[in-house]
Order: C-alpha cells, then structure tokens, then sequence
C-alpha cells in the first residue's frame, strides 16, 4: 500500500508491513528513477549539443561564483597613500585583536616627520586567517582592508600562503576610489 | 580458388583473423567508451560539468579534450607509471592470475555474437556506392565469386552454453583476487561475489532456458535468425515480445553479475574499500575496471542478441523489406549487411547507456535483500515463467 502525502504529489508514503507487488518487485521504482535521471540526462546533453552550458555547476578557474556578496570578507589588501606608501601607521592594533594571531608586524620609523611609525614588515598567514574580518574593525587609520573575492587564495604550500607587505600592497587598484584617494592624513 | 597452407585454408583463416581482431578491437573501444560515460554521462545526468581538463595542446593555443575522452588517454598513461604497489605477503602466482581470469571471460564469450548476417564479398562490393574501393571488387569477383561467411567469430551448437560456461569463469576472477590479496576487505568482497555471481547465475540461466524450448535450439545463430521471423504475421519473434518476463529477470540477473550498481557489494567502497582488488594498483586495477566496462557492453550484446533480435532490423530479409502490408522494398546486399550492422550496433550502444543510466540513478541494495532477490523472487519468477512456456510450447502454441 502506498499513501500519497498531501501537497508532494511526486512523494508516497510506503507502510513496509502492507506493501504490494508492485512495490516489492522493485522494478516500477526503477524505471521512476531512472526516467528522472534520463529527463536531466537529456535536458542536459541538449543544452550542451546547443553550446549552452548544461550543469549547474560553475568551471572554476574560469568562472568563478556570480552569487558572490560584495561584502564578502576575502583576500586582505593594505590600502596606499596616494605616494604608494601603505597607510598603516604599524599600531598593531590588528595584530592584537587577531583571534588566529595571524598578523606579523614590525615597525620602523617613518620617512615622513608627520607620521611616526610605518610597518617594515607586515605579514598575514592567510592558511591560519579566519577571515573575521576583526583586523579590519579594529584598524583606526582604515589601512585594511578585505576584498571580496577569494578565488585566488591557494598554493602548493603552507609558505606561499603567507602574504608579505609587497604582496598586501601589490593589488590591482581599482577597487573603488575611496580606497585610492580617499583619506589623507596629510592633508 | 582453394589456397591451402598446411591443410589451413587461407581464405577462411584471413576471413576469421580479421573478423575476430576486430571484434577484440570493438570490445576493447567499447570498454575505453564505457570508461569515458563513466564519467562523463553520469556528470551530464548530474548536472555536473564532468571530466573536461586531459586535453592534447593543438598549435594556436587551442586544446584537443573531445570532451574528456583524452581523460582516458591520461588515465592509462598514469595507471603504466604508477607505483606497482603489492602487499607484503601474497600468492604470488594467483594474485597474477586473477587479472586474467576476470579479463580474459569478458573478450571472449563475444566470440559467439554475430554481428550481422551473412555476407557475400563478391556481391558485396558490387554496389553503386562501393565502387571507389580499388582492387577489392575485382579480386573477390574474379577470384572468390561464390565465397560467403558469417559475421560471426565461431558458429557453435552449443553457443549459449559457452557463454554461459565462460561466464561461469569470471567467477574465479573475483575470488582468486580477494584470497591470494592476503587482505579482510578483500576476502569479504570475494565471499560476496561468489555467493552473489552464483545465486544469480542460476536465475539467468533459467530466464533464458524459456527462450531454448521456444527456438528449440542452443545455437546463438539460429536463435537470432528466429527471432526475425513474424508472430501472427507482424510481430517479429523478439525474445522481449515471446518472454517479457524473462527479459527483466535476465536483465536484474545480468546485471547482479556484472557486480554494478545497484548490485555491486563486492565492491561496496563504504564497507569494504574497493572489495575483492583492494590490493591491486596500477595497471592491474585498470584490467579489473576495463574488464567491468567490457562486461557492461557483454550484457548490452546479450539482450540485444536474445530479446531484441540481435543484428536483425524488423521485417528485413535478406534481399529487402517484406512489410507485413504487402509492400516489398529491395535493397542491395551490401545496404543489408551494413543496415544489420547498423541494428546491432544502435541496440548494444542503447542498452549500455541504459545500464550506465541505471548505475548511476540507483542506490545499492542491502546483502540480505541481494539474496532475497535473487532466491525468492527471481528465482520463483524464472522458474513459473519457464513452465507456463514449456505448457505452451507443449500444447503447440508457439
């Protein structure tokens, strides 16, 4: 015996003590399975034979996902001084809050007489990050920053996953341009 | 003309040397198909993109990937350089033995299948679009004018108990394998394909033991050439059409032997790693898979040898088309062969995406329900379908 449920008219449910022949035998159950199969199958094949894509997944390397949000916290990226400089004036208050202590930071003493300290080195260990985005928070000259894709955040090993200032400081800037020319302590 | 070489006559041995390397060659294509559906119409029915990346580099930054089949060329080459991982205790001689006793069953009951019909060189070549082939014509006309053979490797009396008695072989290859591996896992995926491979042996045979009593022959050839005649004038003599039933449980039972889903707990990855050749790497895991493939498109080859008329196209005799209406259509010979060719090759790569589609949209059974289905269902099935034919073939109604 089979019980169609109410509102799921492809669902049935089957009481195992009083099933049928028809049940039991299996093969009516095949065939309902595989026509669902053959249905995608076909659809699919179409929509390939048309040049169209027929999966639902995406082919990563050369996509990547659509439904990415635009505050997704993804790769950290050092925001520039309009002279190329980082804006970071090596507080260490990201350092501190980092919940994976993940973030290196050595001060020098800065060129510029207005601005005190700049980081000589400034290191994430994005294979230890967890991507809470704290450090941005906590920054209080905006000098972090997350973007939001993070579809190049790979590597053959741990080390490569450790992002020095040259490469915080090496991304394509055109994010937006308050990132770029915005704040200016200077001014 | 008669050429003999030590009492060898050298028409016939040419004739069955090609005719048997390209059946090999086919087999073997087929397996290298079935490897690439594997992948790559399981992904299409998942809504996966699927194997895509193997490619071979053209000049202009293009790339030859055929749609993954170049996958296959990758596997085999990575599977030769692999480590040749043994366990550190084993039987030796069996280990190695079990590859061919699984492999070599899969190539060779196909050599009772016919292909096609019988075909006649010289008229063969004696059609308007077949008259560019050079020297062909003219030698078969001129030398061999009454030559004819069957596109078939060995016309045996007894073919459907060689495939049977062949069939019974690749038993050994699961359980050589899982004991001489000196491994649990393999032991256990062993005992299962025995005792799942020899249950469900028993209702193959009787499913197809009804198709005997009603072509009264055991001669795979003659049962093909049977099933072309017509029931009641239109019906033609399928196998599916005389014992519907039998046909799904050879099906159920073809496919319980060929250990794939949904009855493939030999080899049940969740419970026993990969059953009976966990501890075969390389190149010898290959042979095991490519022997599975191969056995898919064996149990393609037999439902369509036995229930769908085999190389026949419906109504189609040997000079042309007798519609059931009355209209008689002539066709060349040369159109007939490569029109049963055509028949053959349409059904075997039609039920092989069927089994491929049903591995794929199936899960697996339990062991208990395995047995249960094969001793208790199919089994009495099999057995009520063989006597309600033997009662009527008796009374004389078939």
């Amino acid at each position: 015996m089979a019980y169609q449920i109410p509102n799921f008219p492809d669902m049935e449910y089957v009481d195992r003590k009083k099933r049928g022949l028809t049940i039991q035998v299996y093969y009516r159950e095949i065939f309902r399975g595989v026509w669902i199969t053959t249905k995608h199958f076909f659809r699919n094949l179409w929509k390939w034979l048309t040049f169209r894509k027929g999966g639902v997944v995406i082919l990563y390397p050369e996509e990547t996902r659509a439904d990415m949000s635009p505050n997704n916290r993804g790769r950290h990226i050092l925001v520039q001084r309009s002279n190329g400089q980082p804006r970071c004036v090596a507080c260490k208050m990201c350092a501190t809050i980092c919940p994976a202590q993940c973030i290196t930071i050595e001060a020098e003493e800065s060129e510029d007489p207005k601005i005190q300290k700049r980081p000589q080195v400034f290191e994430i260990d994005l294979s230890h990050c967890i991507f809470c985005g704290f450090c941005v928070e906590a920054c209080p000259v905006d000098a972090i920053r997350m973007l939001p894709e993070t579809s190049e955040l790979v590597g053959y090993d741990r080390f490569r996953m450790v992002y020095d200032k040259e490469k915080l400081l090496s991304w394509h800037p055109t994010v937006s341009d308050d990132v770029v020319h915005g704040y200016n302590p200077n001014a | 003309m008669e050429a003999n070489f030590l009492g060898i006559n050298m028409v016939n041995f040419w004739t069955y040397f090609i005719l048997a390397g390209g059946i090999f060659v086919f087999m073997f294509m087929m397996g290298a198909v079935m490897s690439w559906s594997e992948r790559k119409q399981s992904a299409v029915l998942q809504d996966r993109i699927g194997a895509n990346r193997a490619s071979i580099p053209l000049p202009f930054g293009k790339k030859f990937a055929m749609w993954g089949f170049i996958n296959n060329l990758a596997d085999a080459i990575k599977c030769l350089i692999k480590e040749d991982f043994k366990p550190k205790v084993y039987d030796k001689l069996m280990y190695n033995l079990a590859i061919f006793f699984a492999f070599i069953p899969a190539v060779l009951a196909v050599a009772v299948i016919p292909f096609a019909g019988i075909v006649k060189p010289a008229e063969f070549f004696n059609v308007s679009y077949l008259k560019w082939i050079p020297y062909l014509p003219e030698y078969f006309a001129k030398n061999l004018p009454d030559y004819s053979f069957k596109v078939q490797v060995a016309d045996l009396n007894v073919g459907l108990l060689f495939i049977f008695a062949i069939g019974g072989i690749s038993v050994f290859g699961a359980i050589l394998a899982g004991w001489s591996s000196n491994n649990k896992f393999s032991m256990m995926g062993a005992l299962r394909a025995a005792s799942q491979m020899i249950s469900y042996e028993v209702s193959m045979g009787l499913s197809l033991l009804g198709l005997i009593f009603i072509f009264q022959t055991v001669n795979v050839w003659d049962i093909v050439q049977a099933q072309n005649e017509l029931a009641w004038g239109w019906l033609p003599k399928w196998g599916v059409f005389m014992q519907p039933l039998a046909m799904f449980i050879f099906l159920a039972a073809a496919v319980a032997e060929n250990k794939r889903m949904p009855f493939d707990l030999p080899e049940a990855e969740s419970e026993i790693i990969s059953g009976y050749f966990t501890e075969y790497s390389g190149f010898k895991m290959l042979l095991f898979m490519f022997a599975e493939f191969i056995e898919i498109v064996f149990v393609a080859i037999m439902l369509t040898t036995f229930f769908f008329g085999g190389y026949t196209v419906p109504y189609m005799a040997a000079d042309g088309f007798y519609f059931p209406w009355g209209t008689y259509v002539h066709l060349s010979h040369a159109t007939v062969v490569i029109l049963q060719l055509i028949s053959f090759h349409v059904k075997v790569f039609f039920f092989a995406w069927l089994l491929q589609q049903a591995r794929w949209s199936l899960p697996r059974f339990r062991y208990d329900q395995l047995m249960q289905l094969g001793w208790r269902i199919l089994l009495p099935l099999a057995i009520a379908n063989l006597i309600i034919t033997v009662i009527i073939v008796a009374l004389g109604g078939l």
